[in-house]
């Protein structure tokens, strides 16, 4: 069965692309939803969802409308996960493919390196990062990057170590080729399922990290973010609960999709570790 | 005598993943955008030229960099983290005064996680296609992607708002003077919401792992083994899949102190829970960064000590390490 | 014997079929046989014959999407498969008990191995702390296990693999059932361990009027302990009778197959006279594996392979005969320096190969070459079989298009399809893919091939096939060819001499006869003592 065939067969898989696909959607296009900037005050202040057909999902204490913040929202929510992950990957891959494979010091090196990394709190460290360097799109997304590579790393050493001691790896080191296209002709293509997968989840747990930055905060102040709605409603939870309870629910639909995703991609990719039905 | 080898060793490295960690504290003062003198200050004495000047000459900001960072690990190591300006109190003195607060939150909202993912785990496996699977790891999939801060809030908006049912801030009533078990009731009446929505995250970390890793467990030979013994089922899970599997999971579990610790930024922020998480959000909010540093390495430490505990409870627990190790 | 008529156990048209999509529509089909007390009945066959699902069907233990659907097992009359779950737990460990092929993974990692024996007394009634205890001393002195009131403390990883088979059986003994199943239990086991493990069963098998139903793929550990034997082929029985009757005249063209399959002593080698000047001289060589060692401690020292030295001369095929730890594949894969080595030399057509960097070795490496053991894991999986076999020549240097055309000429020399070139190894069967293996060797036209384990992992018939092939090959291309086997006997059918590696070591060194006939070492002695079927001449029994 082709790997097509197999993620279509996951129902959840399926919800979650089709979320995601909507999401998308919302956040490309939301400069022609809301011409507006999310950030100008265009209604009567605190209006409840449904209120005024104007603004579906209300108005915050300045007016602004909750439903433009969430299509722009999205735009950095995604934008900085996918990014952030994709910095992430890049830094552990390589890491881990030259700790696996050569292995001996150069492996006791990164490694001790990576455990460091993985050892201290990461949110912690992404705030502090964030913080020293103040709050914008690129230092929000780096520091989402150096705090979420060490399991890439390890998952990629791992893959490596064992992938190396394969006999068709030893045979290409017969056969006369070099270590730099062992390492991508033989051993990468054979190791790129568990890295798609976590890939996918690590956009998942960057979005979750996004929004807990700007919630705290540490958002940039030129893109509305989901965190920072909820951060700025928190004292206001008790009189507008939708203004926390709508980016709350947005950030769960994304990151539960993009999840579910991730584990339609593991069974499709990995159908001999899946459980037998009944 | 080969564990006294392995203490030691584990102790070495918890040292210099700490040392490491003042390392880069270091570094990022350096690093940062602007004067050193100017991020040691914080917000408190940025326009003064003259405190600018002090502190560069009390820190020795215009001596050589490796000169400047051995005294900041002199320093760091006789347990002066630095100044807080802008509260006019040595760091030390203020994280120590709300650790414990923070450790009371981390630790309970840990042993609720763990007690509770593992129990959940189990019971999806064993049942394993049924309803009750289906709820709980449908669950354990919305809590794993719900942001921490945002279940605490709604937590305060159903429990403390509409219910008031549990308090909704701080860690004691305040001014009610209770003393002895009355104080300890009323701790643990104002420990329920923050410990449970730090906790349910994890949970589900732990449920999904917990099952998955019982379902891979249930498929070893040993397994299959007990069953040509005559071991009737609910043994064969007690005596011999529950210990092979629970094992990964406290393992993982380890690795994730860090992230526990980290959560609790923002669940001691929403609940103005007293400890060194909302300190971080204080230092944040002032731009208080000897605070913010301070808080990092302390951060760092305890998930370090974590590591340790759990590495030689780890060691006691399963017989194969000491030949592997 | 009370009751020596009715047969302990009566398999009757025994059906379970497969799950929908699969090759074949039954795992196995209308199997029959019985198997009395004090007797041993061995079910032999290759991969995929269906051997080890009755056995599974006997002790209920078939995965849950695996049901009979016709046929019974009637076991002292009673059939099993009507039992319910709690019926069958009863029975199972003490009047039916099983023992498995990799006694490690059978056993419970975090669980003491006199717990382990302990559990089957406990579970089946056994509530006295003190005679359980006592029982797994017994039991433990009773398979030969050292020191029981230590070793019953020990956890499964602290043993070697024979210990960890008898501890299997001292579990499967505690309860003296009446009958033993015993699945491929020496399979993972060296030879001379194996001998041990088959003398004990059978020796307990003796002593307790057992009924034993033995499952293997090997004919001659039938030889050596069968009283009955059923032979199995894709799932349904083709032949069975007396041991005597099916080994020396068997009637199956299957089984017939099989048996001339089965590896044997060619008596002589006439190729002698066309071997050539020396081409690989190995002097003194030595690899030495340290592990473990911390501040405190020193580390582990293995000598792996021992001051070896030895000659190889063109179109010469060398076996080297060891058993698991012996070195044998360590000191294949230092000729190829997939390894550092310690010290000595490997002289290739005169040139010392061991000061070489990696990059100046590269470009030599085309002469040397080797077929790997695990026809599944030494192909690329995400590469055609066109790919793999250019990839070699291509990274020396070969234009595409000649290693394209060559590839596919390859092909037909190790007697595979031109359409496989663009298809996956997933595609190809075991033997098919060592076919492919071999190729991939021969794409760079080495002058010496190394062969660790190449035919181990396969069934009988193919490995015969594939033996053939290397025979063949070696004869037209006039290569050398060092072949490392665990198995005494296949050396002796392919190779014109034999070394024997013990502990690192070559312990004796020498043509096939005068290895077999005139043993020097006392550990030759032991290996060939320990072959399985020593005393049964296959090629008598289809001449």
């Amino acid at each position: 069965m082709s790997f097509f065939r197999r993620y279509a067969q996951n129902v959840g898989a399926l919800v979650g692309l089709a979320i995601l696909v909507v999401v998308i959607i919302v956040a490309a296009a939301a400069p022609i939803l809301y011409p507006v900037s999310p950030w100008q005050g265009i209604g009567d202040p605190l209006l409840g969802p449904f209120e005024d057909s104007a603004f579906p999902l209300g108005t915050d204490m300045l007016g602004r409308d909750i439903a433009a913040g969430l299509a722009y929202g999205a735009r950095v929510s995604l934008l900085i996960g996918v990014i952030s992950t994709a910095v992430a990957v890049l830094i552990g891959v390589s890491l881990g493919a030259v700790a696996g494979y050569y292995g001996g010091r150069v492996d006791d090196l990164l490694m001790r390196f990576t455990e460091f990394f993985q050892t201290i709190p990461a949110f912690a460290m992404a705030v502090v990062l964030v913080a020293i360097f103040s709050p914008t799109i690129t230092s929000i997304t780096l520091a989402i990057a150096v705090v979420s590579w060490p399991p890439v790393a390890r998952l990629v050493r791992g893959e490596f170590l064992s992938l190396r001691s394969r006999e068709f790896v030893q045979a290409a080191i017969v056969i006369g080729q070099t270590g730099p296209r062992i390492m991508l002709t033989q051993i990468l293509p054979n190791a790129i399922s568990p890295i798609i997968v976590t890939a996918s989840l690590m956009v998942a747990t960057a979005i979750l990290t996004e929004s807990s930055l700007s919630f705290l905060g540490l958002g940039d102040r030129n893109m509305m973010s989901w965190g920072f709605m909820i951060g700025a409603a928190r004292t206001m939870l008790r009189e507008a609960w939708w203004l926390s309870v709508f980016p709350g629910v947005a950030i769960l639909v994304t990151v539960l999709a993009i999840n579910l995703i991730g584990e339609g991609l593991n069974d499709a990719m990995n159908p001999h570790l899946r459980g037998r039905k009944g | 005598m080969k564990t006294l080898e392995f203490l030691i060793q584990r102790l070495a490295k918890a040292v210099m993943v700490v040392i490491g960690v003042v390392i880069l504290n270091f570094l990022l003062i350096q690093l940062a955008p602007g004067d050193p003198a100017a991020v040691l200050a914080g917000e408190a004495g940025a326009g003064d030229e003259q405190f600018i000047a002090q502190l560069r000459a009390q820190f020795g900001l215009d001596q050589p960099l490796y000169v400047q960072l051995l005294s900041y690990l002199k320093n760091v190591i006789a347990g002066d983290l630095g100044f807080s300006y802008r509260n006019h109190v040595p760091v030390a003195d203020l994280i120590l005064e709300r650790l414990p607060a923070t450790l009371l939150l981390t630790g309970s909202a840990f042993v609720f996680s763990l007690v509770l993912g593992i129990t959940l785990g189990v019971i999806a496996a064993r049942r394993r296609g049924s309803i009750g699977d289906s709820v709980i790891m449908t669950g354990a999939l919305v809590f794993y992607a719900t942001p921490l801060f945002w279940v605490a809030l709604m937590a305060v908006l159903v429990f403390s708002i509409h219910l008031d049912w549990l308090p909704p801030f701080d860690m004691e009533t305040v001014g009610a003077g209770y003393t002895g078990w009355a104080r300890v009731l009323d701790i643990a009446h104002h420990l329920i919401l923050p410990a449970v929505t730090l906790g349910l995250f994890f949970t589900a970390v732990y449920t999904r792992l917990t099952r998955a890793s019982m379902l891979e467990v249930m498929n070893l030979d040993f397994v299959k083994t007990a069953r040509a013994k005559g071991v009737p089922r609910g043994r064969i899970i007690r005596r011999h899949v529950l210990r092979n599997a629970v094992l990964p999971v406290f393992t993982f579990a380890s690795v994730q102190a860090g992230q526990l610790v980290g959560g609790a930024v923002l669940t001691e922020t929403v609940f103005a829970w007293p400890g060194i998480g909302r300190l971080m959000f204080d230092a944040l909010l002032q731009r208080d960064y000897p605070v913010l540093l301070g808080v990092f390495l302390v951060t760092a430490t305890v998930v370090v000590a974590i590591n340790l505990v759990t590495d030689l409870l780890y060691r006691i627990v399963d017989p194969r390490i000491e030949a592997t190790g | 014997m009370m009751n020596s008529a009715a047969p302990l156990l009566e398999v009757a048209s025994l059906s379970i079929p497969l799950p929908p999509g699969l090759d074949r529509e039954y795992a196995v089909e209308n199997v029959t046989y019985t198997l009395n007390s004090g007797e041993i009945l061995c079910v032999v066959g290759e991969s995929g014959s269906g051997k080890s699902m009755t056995a599974n069907a006997i002790m209920g233990l078939l995965p849950s999407y695996l049901k009979p659907s016709g046929g019974r097992i009637l076991f002292r009359g009673r059939d099993l498969l009507t039992m319910s779950e709690t019926e069958l737990a009863h029975e199972r460990g003490r009047s039916v008990a099983m023992i498995f092929q990799e006694p490690l993974s059978a056993l419970n990692p975090l669980m003491k191995v006199g717990d382990q024996i302990a559990e089957v007394l406990l579970v089946h009634g056994e509530r006295d702390s003190a005679r359980r205890e006592a029982r797994v001393l017994d039991l433990l002195a009773y398979v030969g296990l050292p020191d029981p009131s230590n070793l019953r403390y020990a956890y499964p990883f602290r043993l070697s693999g024979g210990q960890r088979q008898r501890v299997m059986i001292a579990m499967a003994l505690a309860l003296e059932p009446a009958m033993l199943i015993a699945d491929e239990p020496t399979t993972a086991l060296d030879v001379t361990t194996q001998a041990q493990i088959l003398e004990l069963i059978r020796s307990i098998q003796r002593a307790k009027g057992m009924g034993v139903l033995f499952i293997t793929h090997d004919f001659g550990v039938v030889a050596d302990i069968a009283d009955k034997v059923v032979v199995m082929e894709q799932g349904v029985v083709v032949e069975q009778g007396r041991a005597g009757d099916v080994l020396n005249r068997p009637q199956h063209p299957y089984t017939r197959r099989l048996i001339a399959a089965v590896p044997h002593r060619d008596g002589q080698n006439e190729r002698a006279s066309t071997i050539g000047e020396p081409l690989l001289e190995v002097r003194n060589l030595s690899k030495v594996y340290r592990s473990g060692g911390g501040l405190f401690s020193k580390p582990r020292v293995v000598r792996a392979v021992d001051n070896v030295s030895f000659t190889l001369r063109r179109g010469e095929t060398l076996g080297v005969v060891g058993e698991s730890g012996s070195g044998k594949s360590t000191l294949g894969r230092c000729l190829l320096k997939l390894t550092d080595v310690e010290g000595g030399e490997i002289r290739f057509r005169g040139q010392d190969l061991v000061p070489l960097t990696p990059a100046a070795f590269r470009p030599m490496r085309r002469h040397l070459q080797m077929v790997f053991q695990d026809p599944f894991a030494s192909l690329n999986p995400r590469q055609t079989i066109g790919r793999i076999l250019t990839d070699g020549p291509v990274a020396n240097g070969v234009p595409l298009v000649d290693a394209e055309r060559k590839a596919r000429d390859l092909l037909g020399l190790v007697g595979l399809e031109p359409s496989a070139y663009d298809r996956y190894p997933h595609e190809f069967s075991g033997g098919q893919r060592q076919r492919v293996g071999i190729a991939r060797a021969l794409a760079l036209d080495p002058e010496l091939l190394i062969a660790d384990e190449s035919v181990s992992a396969l069934d009988v018939s193919v490995q015969a096939q594939v033996l053939e092939l290397l025979q063949e090959l070696q004869r037209k291309l006039d290569i050398a060819i060092i072949f490392i086997t665990h198995d005494l006997r296949v050396a002796a059918q392919v190779c014109d001499r034999i070394a024997v590696m013990y502990r690192g070591a070559i312990v004796e060194c020498g043509p096939p006869s005068q290895v077999f006939d005139a043993p020097r070492h006392d550990y030759t002695r032991r290996l060939i003592a320990a072959i399985p079927g020593l005393h049964w001449d296959p090629r008598a029994a289809v001449a």
